[in-house]
């Protein structure tokens, strides 16, 4: 608890991380529960006022808020084929909120996981095709995580890289090696990897269907969330109980001096990178492995986009990713029924996560200006 | 699929008879028709133009059927969120017949959503469904080759440089099977007629469509037409650069004033008007149905201040000719690498099911698939 709140945010840039962590290590209980509060409060407020500003929207297209929140809680929470269709629409963006969240701990702003997505994806089912005649599915769907995985991580790991080594910024590397890797995967799936009998969608092989992921007993969500959940607290844990965590975070608040510590900044770059490339790798074999059963352009979803909005929410920390990412999927499960019932477009619901976006960017600046929130002994 | 095209040619033949008597009836019994919720999903926007606006027009006409209401939704991907939406439809406003209109819906999707609600009647806007899929799935489509061999007749007499451009998305079977009719359209009335296409790889990709219709125009090309999912921005383009244009998937007329000639526009009303018609006096829907101009599936925008005389009357004589039967695939007819498709005096039928495979453009089409 104490070092978690030291993530690397857009507003953290007027805090020194060395001093908040000795004054927590030396504030009683009541002091970090005050500080907590903070990130408890701030946020909850930033999601009521961006509500308020989108009835406002909503009102000026002569439509009613309260039908709109109302269908939201139907469609995305309310029975439980809605939670379920919140849950489905959830796990990709666990995945792809982790390919944001852990780089941001280093002060890096990856935004291409969609691009991992996309060849973690293609890679597992391109590994998959050669395999289906001979190997058991347990074998495939192994190799075939690890095939994403790998494929996810090495091309996030090189936009680390080339951003240590060779100083190219990471957000704008990242963005455009995104459409590289749709080149990649249309120029196999389109040539030499396509599946001869379907012509008109160009695809690769299927896996075949006994060697797809299966369903949570008792539900529709696929076995990706629970992975996707338990990798959330992996992560975790790796970025805050261990010393390559607290490795990354001190060179995430200042690169400097953790070159002076003689940490090795270039490979926690590197590494935390291909983590986060794993993480959408991932997503992109569970989309392969558990929804369509072969790597064609249904990949390029925008879960990798979207990720960055719930890594965002969520303040990069990878346990609140898990119900941020249940509430975009909520709102997500929700849009088709406001386009039905209220005629509204479907736009409408990026509307709201755009306006959701931009108050939380905002509100992170009003971090350490309330002094209800801070501690007794406090910093300053 | 082979084992399968006999008995689909049997199914053409009888949806066609069916729908026949079902027009002349002039849909009486939908006066009876009890409550149905129809659900429709569009891979795009409702009004691109396009494939999914020849949907959306089909929507339209079938809401105003009286016990008939529609529920839709767009710019739904072809991923977990279709099948969401099509689940969602179901529980929550109990829709008893879906119309899956993007290709990719299908496989899994369609056909996991079909085995989950077996009460429910799903139709897929692509010829798909084989024997062996759920019984309460099923394709409807329109063969929309049979409009473009119209098109291109009348664009045949429309040009002078007896350069006709083709902007296409992607070099699959129904794609390069429109270019191919739209050239014997405008071979049949024109021999001198070429037509020069190019490929912008994407279903939607409005400016490499314009930079593709820009450059077909700068090479010489007159008249103008598309298969991509929104022709928009390519009839726009001929429209402002001066030269005509034959549309796709919907009506295009408006964007064009001058220049728009005739376009192959689905009719989709017909196959959803038929669907709900039979949901309502309980009977089966058949699990493929297909047709074009014979059974009124797909239909020629009107002509627009493009269409001269001769190009109207030409048309007019080849939709009549489609519709009774009569061939677009007419020997001699080679492919571009010179191989032989047709020998002199053989023809295919025009529900061929090898066309459905196309995969090869053929003599006087200029361009590459690769």
């Amino acid at each position: 608890m104490r070092l978690k709140h030291q993530g690397i945010g857009m507003a953290d840039t007027t805090e020194t991380p060395g001093l908040a962590v000795q004054s927590s290590l030396g504030g009683d209980l009541m002091d970090r529960l005050r500080r907590s509060a903070e990130y408890v409060v701030i946020p909850l407020l930033a999601l009521v006022f961006s509500g308020l500003l989108f009835s406002i929207f909503l009102l000026s297209l002569g439509k009613s808020p309260v039908d709109f929140f109302s269908l939201v809680w139907r469609g995305g929470f309310g029975t439980s084929f809605s939670w379920q269709n919140t849950l489905v629409r959830s796990a990709p963006l666990v995945f792809t909120a982790l390919c944001v969240a852990i780089p941001a701990r280093l002060g890096l702003v990856i935004i291409g996981g969609e691009g991992a997505l996309v060849l973690g994806g293609f890679a597992a089912a391109a590994i998959a095709v050669p395999m289906i005649d001979w190997a058991p599915s347990f074998l495939i769907l192994g190799v075939m995580a690890i095939a994403g995985m790998l494929a996810g991580g090495l091309w996030i790991g090189c936009v680390g890289a080339l951003r240590h080594y060779r100083g190219v910024n990471e957000t704008i590397a990242s963005l455009l090696m995104f459409y590289i890797a749709v080149s990649i995967l249309n120029f196999f799936v389109e040539g030499a990897m396509r599946d001869p009998s379907d012509p008109n969608k160009p695809s690769t092989r299927p896996i075949g269907s006994d060697n797809m992921i299966g369903v949570i007993p008792g539900t529709d969500v696929h076995w990706g969330l629970l992975v996707g959940v338990v990798l959330c607290a992996l992560l975790y844990l790796l970025m805050n109980r261990t010393t390559f965590g607290f490795a990354a975070q001190i060179a995430g608040g200042n690169l400097r001096a953790a070159k002076a510590q003689g940490l090795p900044v270039g490979r926690l770059v590197v590494v935390s990178c291909a983590i986060a490339g794993a993480c959408a790798g991932l997503a992109g074999f569970f989309e392969v492995a558990a929804i369509h059963g072969k790597a064609n352009a249904s990949l390029i979803a925008g879960y990798g986009f979207t990720g960055i909005l719930v890594s965002f929410l969520a303040r990069h920390n990878p346990l609140v990713i898990i119900p941020v990412a249940f509430f975009l999927g909520g709102i997500a499960a929700s849009g088709g029924l406001i386009q039905r019932r209220m005629d509204l477009p479907d736009a409408t619901v990026l509307v709201l996560q755009g306006l959701l976006f931009l108050v939380i960017l905002v509100s992170e600046t009003f971090y350490g200006r309330f002094s209800i929130f801070k501690s007794k002994g406090g910093t300053q | 699929m082979s084992k399968f095209e006999f008995s689909r040619r049997t199914i053409l033949k009888s949806s066609a008879a069916g729908l026949a008597a079902l027009s002349s009836a002039g849909f009486p019994r939908l006066a009876h028709a009890s409550d149905l919720t129809v659900g429709i999903v569009y891979v795009g926007p409702r009004d691109d133009f396009g494939w999914n606006q020849a949907h959306a027009v089909a929507a339209a006409a079938l809401k105003a059927v009286p016990g008939v209401t529609v529920v839709e939704e767009e710019n739904v991907p072809e991923t977990i969120a279709v099948q969401k939406s099509m689940e969602s439809m179901i529980n929550l406003d109990g829709a008893k017949l879906i119309f899956a209109t993007s290709f990719g819906y299908y496989k899994p999707f369609v056909l996991d959503v079909a085995a989950k609600y077996p009460d429910v009647e799903f139709r897929h806007a692509a010829p798909l469904w084989t024997e062996g899929d759920p019984k309460n799935a099923g394709s409807y489509f329109g063969y929309l080759d049979q409009a473009h061999f119209v098109d291109g007749v009348a664009a045949g007499l429309s040009t002078t440089s007896n350069k006709l451009g083709f902007v296409a998305a992607k070099p699959i079977g129904t794609v390069l099977r429109n270019i191919n009719s739209f050239l014997l359209g405008a071979r049949k009335v024109n021999p001198e007629a070429t037509v020069q296409v190019i490929f912008t790889g994407e279903w939607s990709m409005p400016v490499r469509e314009a930079e593709a219709a820009n450059a077909l125009v700068d090479a010489g090309c007159d008249v103008l037409t598309c298969h991509v999912d929104g022709p928009k921005v390519v009839i726009e383009t001929a429209e402002s650069r001066g030269v005509k244009c034959c549309g796709h998937n919907a009506s295009q007329a408006p964007l064009a004033p001058n220049g728009f000639i005739t376009g192959a526009e689905y009719k989709w009303e017909t196959i959803y008007k038929m669907f709900a018609a039979d949901l309502a006096e309980g009977e089966p829907l058949p699990n493929f149905t297909g047709g074009g101009f014979d059974v009124d599936f797909v239909r020629s925008t009107p002509y627009g201040a493009g269409a001269t005389e001769a190009a109207i009357a030409s048309a007019d004589a080849a939709r009549a000719d489609v519709k009774a039967g009569k061939p677009i695939f007419v020997g001699p007819i080679n492919k571009q690498d010179g191989t032989q498709l047709l020998a002199a005096g053989a023809s295919f039928d025009n529900y061929e099911p090898s066309l459905d495979q196309t995969d090869y453009l053929i003599e006087g089409v200029q361009g590459s698939i690769t």
